[in-house]
């Protein structure tokens, strides 16, 4: 079972000084939530679990931690590690990364539409099925009906970097697609831009996608200037469709798609649905995904001479020969 | 004056850079060309230097379109920004695109320094397009 293979390798790791701190996940305060766990003693390694909720990207803790610190990554954190790695904010040799085949993390929305939250007492998960369980009642659901959004179209489960794995690894999916993006995609733009406006009504510019998310690092956020102004601050206006736009164009080519932002939004915002729809498009027009090999440089780094530019205006004059090309 | 709608005349942002399209927006004016008084020109250094931060402000301040314009690839006096903004513009684009915002309302274009009549189509293209679209409402930031 993950949770003990990884209390048995964080107990080595410890006792034999090959690092001094391990981060990882623990239980949370509510049912079905959790936390980080930052374990410096070999007698706290009990406190560290891998369950179906572990939807933080602990991989963060890094950037406070940079030295002699082993982590708990699946598919997404490692990438997220290899992410830091190539902007140069870690070392690999200063981490002892315990990587984890990841089934996927349940989605606590998906869940509470099923079970009114006051009811559930407990959850458990064997191969392809969950269990609620409250109220003196038993349900069973398949797995995948309660999967987060964006890891149902995860194509990277198992870890991409690692020193040590806990566990068997697990099949991937290439092929698998963004269904609902597509959806959103095949719509008319004034329906797309009614869902986008309705979806961030609630969004209270709170930031806590910006903090929980890995690769917002930015010492003085573009949304903290008060000289520029780019986004605004005010919730009651269009200035949150601002900010994630643009926090959305930051992570361009960088996002391993890891969620943490919708994990921690309060307001229960998809907000995947900007990010997914970039990493398809990152990955289509220049075959890129973040945070797969530290020698790859960074989409938006590089440029190539025969790059698509058909969506440029004076192309689209030149081709309909609204005007003769000189 | 009470304002109605057909005294509506859309604002338009161009970000051109000072090598190529700004040259030839001058060449515009010395060749006494008309277009349309609707564009508003900001000269940059480089479209390289064109961050989607400024084409967001421009449509958050009032502005009803935006159009970047730079040398064609190749010809960019810093060598290469235009190549790298290529990228950039075009996953912006289609993120405008996707979040609602139409496609008609953030352009970009080559225009090199002696092309002013490709200056002149290009402006007139896109307030022609603009005007149809009607005025930009939900991203103004007052």
């Amino acid at each position: 079972m993950p949770t003990e293979t990884i209390q048995e390798i964080a107990i080595k790791a410890l006792e034999g000084k090959k690092v001094d701190l391990v981060i990882g996940f623990t239980p949370g305060t509510r049912p079905l939530t959790i936390r980080p766990a930052f374990i410096d003693d070999p007698s706290a390694v009990k406190k560290l679990v891998w369950n179906d909720f572990c939807a933080i990207n602990p991989a963060k803790y890094l950037l406070k931690h940079p030295k002699r610190v082993g982590i708990i990554a699946n598919g997404c954190i490692s990438r997220s590690i290899v992410m830091y790695i190539m902007e140069k904010q870690i070392e690999r040799r200063d981490i002892y990364i315990i990587g984890v085949p990841c089934a996927g993390m349940l989605d606590k929305y998906k869940i509470n539409a099923f079970w009114d939250k006051k009811k559930k007492k407990s959850l458990s998960s064997e191969s392809g099925r969950v269990l609620l369980s409250g109220d003196g009642q038993i349900r069973e659901y398949p797995r995948h009906m309660l999967l987060r959004q964006n890891c149902l179209s995860c194509r990277h489960k198992n870890p991409v970097i690692y020193d040590i794995l806990a566990g068997k690894p697990v099949d991937e999916n290439e092929q698998v697609t963004d269904p609902d993006i597509e959806a959103l995609e095949a719509l008319p733009t004034p329906d797309r831009l009614q869902y986008f406006r309705s979806i961030f009504s609630t969004c209270k510019l709170c930031y806590a996608c910006r903090n929980a998310c890995p690769i917002c690092y930015c010492p003085t956020c573009f949304a903290e200037r008060p000289d520029s102004q780019w986004a605004g601050k005010q919730a009651d206006r269009p200035d949150p469709l601002a900010f994630h736009l643009l926090r959305a164009m930051h992570c361009a080519g960088r996002c391993t798609d890891c969620g943490a932002c919708e994990n921690a939004c309060p307001a229960g915002i998809p907000l995947t649905k900007l990010t997914r729809k970039l990493n398809k498009d990152i990955r289509l027009l220049y075959h890129f995904e973040a945070g797969l090999n530290i020698e790859t440089p960074l989409p938006f780094s590089v440029y190539n001479l025969e790059d698509p530019q058909e969506f440029m205006l004076t192309e689209e004059l030149k081709k309909t020969a609204r005007v003769s090309a000189v | 004056m009470e304002r109605t709608a057909h005294t509506w005349e859309p604002k338009i942002v161009a970000f051109l850079c000072n090598w190529c399209s700004y040259a030839a927006a001058d060449l515009a004016g010395v060749r006494r060309l008309q277009y349309p008084p609707n564009v508003r020109i900001v000269r940059v250094p480089c479209v390289g230097s064109v961050s989607p931060l400024f084409i967001l402000f421009a449509l958050r301040q009032g502005a009803d379109a935006v159009i970047v314009s730079g040398c064609s690839p190749g010809d960019c006096h810093y060598r290469s920004g235009n190549l790298y903004a290529r990228r950039r513009f075009q996953v912006f684009k289609n993120l405008l695109h996707f979040s609602g915002i139409e496609e008609d309302r953030v352009h970009f274009a080559w225009i090199s320094a002696a092309e002013a009549e490709l200056f002149v189509k290009t402006m007139q293209e896109v307030t022609m397009r603009v005007r149809i679209l009607g005025p930009l409402k939900h991203l103004k930031s007052s």
